[in-house]
């Protein structure tokens, strides 16, 4: 009867709800639980590849500019200057090497694309899934070199790949 | 008085003086309501301007553009990569899937393939985009329609599809993933077992969705025989993706066309309702979304093992030509025309966004319905303000 | 009042009922606010409410209070403003005017007139002008049409409260509070011979029951029937325009109705404060209705009372997150083509057997 299905469906939306409170009240070693957490106090862990900050790795950095001019946003301002470094072999010329002034990331401007990270041919930067550096004043989101490297520690290990994968993961 | 006051004292009689001529056989005023740009029924900054008879509605115009950011002007000056970190914004909860237009475009200029898994693997992302915006949508329904709880449940489950995008890309929103040429990077271990399960979940969240609202009484009163949009109207506005289906029209990109991406291997149904009203658009999609937990159950079960990327040079330089592509997007058809001159960034792109014409056909369908269903046509409407005003 | 041994001049006894009128309204505000709107929604929703302000979030009453009542006192520019000042206190009146004829115990009462239903159903339409009011003074388009759909709803919802009460009415055969109560109570209540459960009208008039909360959600604009505040298109309705502490009446007058209108349910449906007089072996003689009655009584009636008050806002409040909300033609239509009908059946049917039992 049409009046059945009608209060078969209040009936069951009003089950759905209580069904859902009777799951968050259950204490949790019975499996219950809201589907929240509670921030400040208890934290998830963000996965591996989870794009938090990005890491630079100052000795790998040649100053070639690649990152610079592929960033949707030109957020990473560097500045460097050739100096002349001691020849490889004794009685050799002096070698022209672009030495690292300043690189700098802004993270206010910065999309969290990668293509940065991807298109560094000397392997300098890295991803890190640290995501809790905000700043109450906005100039402070610009990460100079020490920070960057700091970051550095807490880039993870690149997970193992799925089955039917064809090489080793990137970083 | 400032000259602003001045501008705005007249424009009020202006617009005053409108509709008491609208009205002047009956000697009432009709009333000019301004939906939006803020207002928690839009998705977003939509305007709608309508001009009210008491509660029903005469008249309606969008006035769309308050989201403008210009991005066809943006790729003419951004390489590649570049724009494919762009486009994830123009439909910003169903990322992925705005890259896979654009890259297969590039593709096909270079008449670059890319491998099978990466086909393979592309389609698993692009209907996990599907899910994510989908599940979104029926959360919101219950939302616009008063139903509190529904969204809250949406968003918990979309958590999950969200992690797993996260666990291969990095980026829960904004993947930017796909590479001209393949994907950026293989899947991580133990993801596909993940993928079962959160699969599983969302099968349970469909049905606990259906229960608790699609076939809820009052949820089938307020949208059953309203905003019904005939087949031939929908056809001639323009309409596309669940919208177009729900008003009977067998039609789908990802059936029909011949694209490089997995789903000529899998079997899906395509669900269609012959009614065009709110309740059958809401229908359909939830429909979708489960057709999609199956699609990708499939997908993960015969993944092919393989490359990830094609043999493409470092420094991509696309070769002179034109292309234009189009996919069965999460919200419609979404298709992009690239031009390019052979440099490292394409010359024009021209994007085609399936809710700018989903939301064209808001004046006609708006005439006549009361005022809580311009909120009920809105939402099963669906439409992103990125996606929109791009 | 007999329950104290000293006598309490008449200023006194003013103050005392100041008070406890201000805490019958706030206590059962404040308690469905933070369990069931806090609490009770979240839960169903998958998540824990506010935890932060005091134990698990005890004192966020506190802290909203404090937030709203330091708001700046805001009114749109070209609005009424002596009406749009006055708008929240009528629709707080009116509840406390509720208030004033539940009885809370044997002896403890506000006032005890005969015509105490009849007020009841009177005085609780008063809100509906505060609300129509908000609605037009506030010189906003969307509240106005907030205002009028709340003066279509109100009004149309009036009825069946009307008629449900009326078999209660019948079936007691007095309008007097007190004596509903000790009709459902007392030791001459029985169900079919049986004193066991005294005779709470939840079961024999529970059509009239139904009906009673249904047109008590739609009163206090509750989804599903919360067409006048609809915040995914009014966005507040009548109370957009409204900030701070005016804010703040709304909000408290909103749950206090709701406590209210529950307790005059458990009044006149579930027995009130009192519990069957066979439990205890009380009897009554005597002119006085409640002289056998225990004197701490009048400490556990008010606490039987908040019980069942609690019970039944549970229920309005689980009706309230689990529905969408209906459109205002298709609830009007239910009032007047379901509700009217099944109550003046009730009715009928009531009128009936009482005549022939």
């Amino acid at each position: 009867m049409a009046i059945r299905a009608v209060l078969g469906s209040y009936l069951k939306g009003l089950q759905v709800t209580i069904v859902e409170l009777a799951q968050v009240v259950k204490p949790k070693r019975l499996g219950g639980g809201a589907a929240t957490v509670q921030y400040p106090h208890e934290k998830e862990a963000p996965p591996i590849r989870a794009r938090g900050v990005i890491a630079l790795r100052e000795e790998n950095c040649t100053v070639c500019m690649l990152c610079v001019r592929s960033c949707p946003d030109w957020c990473i301002y560097i500045e460097g200057h050739k100096e002349l470094a001691p020849p490889r072999r004794a009685g050799g010329a002096p070698r022209k090497v672009n030495a690292l002034d300043r690189f700098d990331i802004d993270f206010a401007l910065c999309m969290y694309c990668g293509i940065c990270v991807e298109v560094c041919p000397f392997d300098a930067l890295f991803w890190s899934p640290e995501y809790e550096y905000s700043e109450p004043r906005i100039a402070d989101l610009l990460h100079d070199v020490d920070r960057l490297g700091e970051w550095m520690e807490t880039v993870p290990e690149a997970p193992a790949l799925e089955v039917g994968a064809d090489k080793k993961g990137k970083k | 008085m400032t000259d602003i006051a001045d501008r705005h004292k007249l424009s009020y009689i202006a617009a005053q003086a409108a509709d008491a001529r609208l009205n002047v056989e009956l000697e009432t005023e009709g009333m000019t309501l301004n939906i939006g740009p803020q207002h928690p029924a839009t998705h977003g900054t939509l305007r709608i301007i309508v001009r009210l008879d008491g509660e029903q509605v005469v008249w309606a115009e969008p006035s769309a553009g308050y989201m403008h950011r210009g991005y066809e002007k943006l790729t003419e000056v951004r390489t590649y990569p570049q724009v494919t970190t762009l486009v994830n914004r123009i439909d910003w909860l169903g990322s992925f899937a705005n890259e896979v237009p654009f890259i297969l475009a590039a593709e096909k200029l270079m008449g670059v393939e890319a491998p099978p898994r990466a086909q393979w693997i592309r389609t698993i992302l692009f209907e996990l985009s599907r899910i994510a915006n989908v599940s979104l949508f029926l959360g919101d329904l219950g939302a616009q329609l008063g139903a509190v709880t529904p969204v809250f449940y949406a968003f918990r489950d979309r958590e999950y599809v969200l992690n797993l995008i996260e666990l291969v890309t990095g980026g829960r929103f904004h993947p930017n993933f796909d590479r001209i040429g393949g994907l950026f990077d293989d899947l991580p271990a133990g993801w596909i077992d993940e993928t079962r399960h959160v699969m599983k979940r969302l099968r349970n969240f469909c049905d606990e969705i259906e229960d608790i609202l699609i076939n809820n009484v009052v949820f089938q009163k307020r949208t059953r025989g309203v905003g019904v949009i005939p087949r031939e109207v929908a056809l001639q506005y323009g309409l596309s993706g669940p919208n177009l289906r729900a008003s009977g029209v067998d039609w789908d990109l990802r059936r029909d066309q011949q694209l490089p991406l997995a789903y000529d291997k899998v079997d899906f149904k395509v669900w269609t309702h012959p009614d065009g009203d709110s309740f059958a658009r809401c229908w359909v999609r939830l429909q979708e979304t489960r057709e999609a937990t199956k699609i990708v159950d499939q997908l993960i079960d015969g993944l092919p093992s393989g490359p990830i990327m094609a043999k493409v040079p470092r420094i991509i330089k696309v070769p002179a030509g034109e292309a234009w592509v189009s996919t069965e997007n999460p919200l419609g058809e979404m298709g992009y025309y690239v031009v390019s001159k052979g440099d490292l960034g394409p010359f024009r792109v021209k994007i085609r966004s399936a809710s700018f014409n989903n939301i064209s056909i808001v004046p006609w369908v708006l005439r006549g319905v009361y005022i809580p269903d311009i909120v009920s046509i809105l939402a099963s409407l669906y439409f992103i303000l990125g996606d929109i005003d791009r | 009042m007999s329950l104290l041994a000293v006598s309490i001049p008449y200023w006194g006894q003013s103050l005392l009922r100041v008070l406890g009128g201000t805490v019958a309204i706030l206590l059962p505000a404040g308690t469905i606010v933070y369990l069931f709107l806090f609490k009770m929604m979240s839960f169903m929703q998958s998540r824990l409410g506010p935890m932060d302000a005091g134990p698990y979030g005890s004192l966020q009453l506190v802290a909203e209070v404090g937030k709203w009542m330091q708001k700046e006192d805001l009114a749109p520019n070209g609005a009424d403003k002596r009406i749009f000042r006055m708008a929240p206190l009528v629709v707080l009146v009116s509840t406390f005017l509720l208030v004033v004829v539940v009885p809370f115990g044997p002896d403890a009462y506000f006032t005890n007139f005969d015509g105490g239903v009849f007020y009841m159903l009177a005085v609780s339409s008063v809100s509906t002008l505060g609300i129509l009011v908000a609605g037009w003074s506030s010189a906003n388009k969307y509240s106005l049409l907030g205002g009028l759909r709340a003066a279509g709803q109100l009004i149309a919802y009036e009825l069946p409260m009307v008629l449900a009460v009326v078999g209660v009415v019948i079936q007691a055969g007095t309008m007097n509070l007190q004596q509903i109560v000790w009709r459902q109570n007392s030791d001459h209540a029985a169900m079919f011979g049986w004193t066991g459960l005294g005779n709470p009208y939840l079961f024999t008039q529970i059509i009239g029951f139904v009906v009673f909360m249904i047109a008590v959600q739609a009163e206090l604009t509750q989804v599903p029937f919360d067409m006048p505040i609809a915040e995914s298109e009014l966005v507040s309705g009548y109370m957009t325009e409204y900030s701070g502490f005016r804010f703040l009446i709304f909000f408290i007058a909103e749950f206090a109705t709701v406590g209210v209108f529950t307790m005059i349910a458990s009044v006149l449906f579930l027995g009130g404060w009192g519990v069957p007089f066979a439990w205890f072996g009380w009897k009554t003689t005597g002119p006085g209705l409640f002289d056998g009655v225990a004197n701490w009584m009048n400490i556990a009636g008010p606490i039987i009372l908040f019980v069942k008050m609690t019970v039944l806002s549970f229920l309005a409040m689980w009706v309230r997150f689990s529905y969408p909300r209906l459109r205002e033609d298709q609830l009007q239509r239910f009032a007047w083509k379901v509700l009217i009908p099944v109550s003046l059946l009730n009715i009928m049917a009531t009128a009936i057997l009482k005549v022939v039992f």
